[in-house]
């Protein structure tokens, strides 16, 4: 039953990862690829009908989250108190710079929101990446499952780090490349003419970025956190999930040469979603690991709801998410295609 | 830790309150949006279209700053209150991710159809998106309220080895006695301050003399929806709730009403200033008997005081309790009065003309906003000392690593943060609204603005 809920929640994250990834992604290039007005709300009206919806994913993770291990997420969410409430205010942030900029057609207030957008868009990406960093790390649990963490002390891996340090910033990296490849993939799926063939470019670039980046940062693990490997030496089959990784790796360098923007955009999302799986399996059964000992270590075991609400969950959630799927197949679908950029105004 | 469980408190009471003033606009206006695009498919008449499109844009803007206002709310229960979650997350953890699952998917992706899609859909797959936004936002309300409740009546528990308390049935924690009234109670009080946001910009273009026949449209749907709204809100649902509360919560209720020694024939105050040293309410104004009556259905049964307690149950901020509660329900009564006389004149179709009454419609629409959160705030601080009513105190639900000066941090930051939304949501439908709905006249090309 636990072991159902770690990987149900270990699919939002994912879904969230690859939805949300490809909005923030577009963020992350806003300024640099597209330069006129018109190409701005290109961008912005490719993820419009779609971005709310996927950040639902992060919510319904966290309120599943909630349910399922409520003691793990009273002790992640206090200990990694300011970084959360920092990544709320950039939500925020974002969200307003998606929804108020087209309201005003003025130079400056679109500027202003432009920039807003994509600075939180690209410091959103870095912590979610640094935040991942933190879980593969370990965080000093104390011996009631609590924790706190500073910002940052010395950027050295010590058993009370802070929440950034040298190896987190390299996870936040990852991020950063990933999805800059995945966005430059949606949106070039998305446009035609200038704009796509820059965000070709770009996608092209960054996704030799997502190589170097990966690389560095799997060799660190492997220092920083051996036990990292403990599970695939003991079950060889989940070395499936990092040749998934891998070969939707080559996929994406072949798919990018081909120009064939569709391909490649499927091939950064089962690049995240092969990466999502390849870390669950590592950690498993851990959730948060302990830098202070193993013994402190939160697993699904010791922080999971009784079995009677994990088993009543188990039925409303199946049929939530089976719901929620056809929604965004139906979502998707009306909003399939390149995008005809609307009348200046238009919208709602 | 006493600074912290302060600063963490004022932090939730500031977000949670100034988050509601966005959802209870969403929940309201969503079905009278529903109600604007039904028309326009029966009447086949465009200017109910155009209605739909003007207040789809000032809800969008309102939804928008809803959402992101309600995600603090869903961290704000791990970061600042953890003990709480660890306790309870496996019975309200339950109604929480059901909102995410249920009502969040439902509402956004058909907020994504219903705003983009109108040429896509048709009349009738638009209709049909404009009232699947709405239901979502139902849905959503009834899991926040069905959570609230838990906190307020626990039911459907047991307690587990670990002192934690865990789920024992399902259904008793959907229909937990407290849930039924205190959600239709909501859902109404939604509903008039979405009717008198819609009759106020009516009145405001009738006043002005500008889109004259939408102003009509606005205030008529606007009064009738208010008037029917702040009767229900009163009677049945405003009882019931206080009913319950009295069952439930005795304390609460003696506190709220500022009975403070058990009485037979218990009278009604309906102004007055409760003294904490005296114990006793300076200056009353009140009718005899009447809340024994409103309490029990009889002149002469027996109203439990605050006496009848031990002090240490009772609310931690009795004053500011019973001010809210006597707020909300004067206001309550004052809507119901300026809704009927607006009615009766629609009825002898003299409203349009009659300028005082226009004037009061147009300069009321703030005070459904004070009379809901006055509401949320009597439900909330009638619940203290209690975090989960009877099971946990407010100061051991908050967070053991999260020191004062970082909450104080945080709540500075919500304070800055939430005042630039607040100025730029005011700035952006003002000016929706000074544009008016005439900006939306073909459905091609809908928002010239500018």
């Amino acid at each position: 039953m636990e072991t159902f809920w770690f990987i149900a929640l270990g699919f939002m994250l994912a879904m969230y990862v690859i939805l949300d990834g490809f909005d923030l992604g577009a963020g992350i290039i806003h300024l640099f690829a597209a330069k006129s007005d018109d190409e701005r709300r290109t961008v912005l009206n490719a993820i419009g009908p779609v971005w709310d919806g996927n950040e639902v994913w992060l919510l319904a993770a966290g309120g599943t989250l909630y349910f399922a291990f409520p003691k793990l997420y009273a002790s992640s969410f206090s200990g990694f108190y300011l970084p959360l409430m920092i990544v709320l205010w950039l939500l925020m942030l974002r969200a307003i710079g998606i929804e108020f900029r087209h309201r005003i057609h003025h130079p400056m207030w679109k500027s202003f929101w432009d920039v807003t957008f994509a600075v939180a868009s690209i410091l959103l990406t870095i912590f979610f990446g640094a935040a991942l960093g933190n879980v593969v790390r370990g965080v000093p649990l104390n011996a009631e499952g609590y924790f706190f963490e500073p910002l940052w002390t010395t950027f050295t891996v010590v058993p009370e780090a802070g929440i950034l340090d040298w190896f987190t910033v390299l996870m936040g990296l990852v991020a950063f490349t990933t999805l800059t490849a995945h966005g430059a993939n949606f949106i070039a799926m998305k446009t035609e003419g200038e704009l796509q063939q820059r965000l070709r470019v770009i996608a092209a670039k960054a996704w030799w970025g997502v190589l170097a980046t990966s690389i560095l940062a799997l060799l660190a693990t492997s220092v920083i956190r051996p036990e990292i490997w403990d599970n695939y030496t003991g079950s060889p089959w989940g070395f499936i999930f990092p040749l998934i990784g891998l070969s939707s790796w080559i996929g994406g360098v072949y798919y990018r040469a081909k120009q064939n923007d569709t391909r490649a955009f499927l091939s950064s999302t089962a690049f995240i979603a092969g990466m999502a799986a390849s870390t669950a399996f590592g950690l498993f059964p851990n959730v948060l690991p302990a830098s202070t000992g193993s013994q402190y270590n939160l697993t699904i075991y010791n922080t999971a709801a009784p079995a009677y609400g994990l088993g009543v969950g188990l039925v409303w959630w199946s049929i939530g998410m089976a719901i929620a799927l056809a929604y965004f197949g139906y979502l998707f679908y009306s909003f399939r295609g390149k995008l005809k950029l609307p009348a200046e105004g238009e919208g709602y | 830790m006493e600074d912290a469980l302060i600063v963490h408190r004022l932090q939730f009471a500031f977000t949670v309150m100034f988050h509601y003033l966005f959802p209870q606009l969403t929940m309201g206006l969503g079905l009278l949006i529903v109600i604007l695009k039904g028309l326009a498919l029966r009447k086949k008449d465009e200017r109910y279209n155009d209605s739909a499109r003007f207040w789809a844009k000032i809800f969008a803007v309102n939804f928008a700053v809803g959402v992101v206002t309600g995600i603090p709310m869903e961290f704000q229960f791990g970061t600042n209150w953890a003990k709480f979650s660890a306790f309870a997350g496996g019975v309200i953890g339950q109604t929480l991710a059901m909102e995410g699952v249920f009502a969040f998917f439902l509402e956004s992706s058909f907020l994504g159809l219903f705003l983009f899609g109108e040429k896509k859909l048709g009349p009738k797959g638009h209709f049909f998106a404009a009232f699947m936004v709405f239901l979502g936002s139902w849905i959503s309300g009834f899991f926040i309220i069905a959570t609230n409740a838990w906190m307020q009546n626990p039911v459907a528990y047991q307690v587990a080895a670990d002192s934690t308390v865990a789920l024992a049935s399902f259904w008793g924690l959907l229909t937990n006695p407290w849930v039924g009234w205190q959600y239709l109670h909501n859902m109404l009080g939604s509903v008039i301050t979405a009717a008198f946001v819609m009759s106020a910009v009516g009145a405001y273009y009738l006043l002005a003399n500008r889109d004259v026949e939408h102003g009509k449209i606005f205030v008529q749907i606007g009064v009738i929806a208010g008037l029917a709204a702040s009767i229900l809100v009163a009677f049945p649902t405003g009882d019931g709730q206080g009913k319950n509360v009295a069952k439930y919560q005795p304390v609460t209720l003696a506190a709220m009403e500022g009975l403070f020694e058990t009485k037979e024939g218990a009278e009604l105050i309906l102004i007055g200033q409760p003294d904490m040293d005296k114990l006793k309410i300076d200056n009353p104004i009140h009718i005899p008997r009447m809340l024994s009556f409103l309490t029990y259905n009889r002149w002469r049964a027996e109203v439990k005081g605050l006496d009848a307690f031990p002090r240490e149950n009772w609310p931690t901020n009795i004053p500011l309790l019973y001010y809210s509660y006597h707020i909300m329900v004067g206001l309550g009564t004052i809507f119901i009065a300026i809704m009927a006389v607006a009615a009766f004149l629609l009825w002898k179709r003299k409203l349009y003309s009659t300028r005082w009454v226009l004037w009061i419609l147009m300069l009321s629409f703030p005070f459904p906003y004070i009379a809901n959160i006055t509401g949320w705030m009597t439900a909330e601080l009638g619940r203290q000392p209690w975090l989960v009513y009877g099971l946990m105190r407010t100061a051991d639900g908050v967070s053991p690593t999260v020191s004062a000066g970082n909450g104080l941090f945080t709540l500075l930051g919500f304070m800055g943060m939430y005042t630039l939304l607040g100025l730029l949501f005011l700035f952006l439908v003002m000016r929706e609204v000074f544009h008016g709905p005439a900006f939306s006249v073909t459905s091609d090309q809908y928002s010239v603005s500018n």
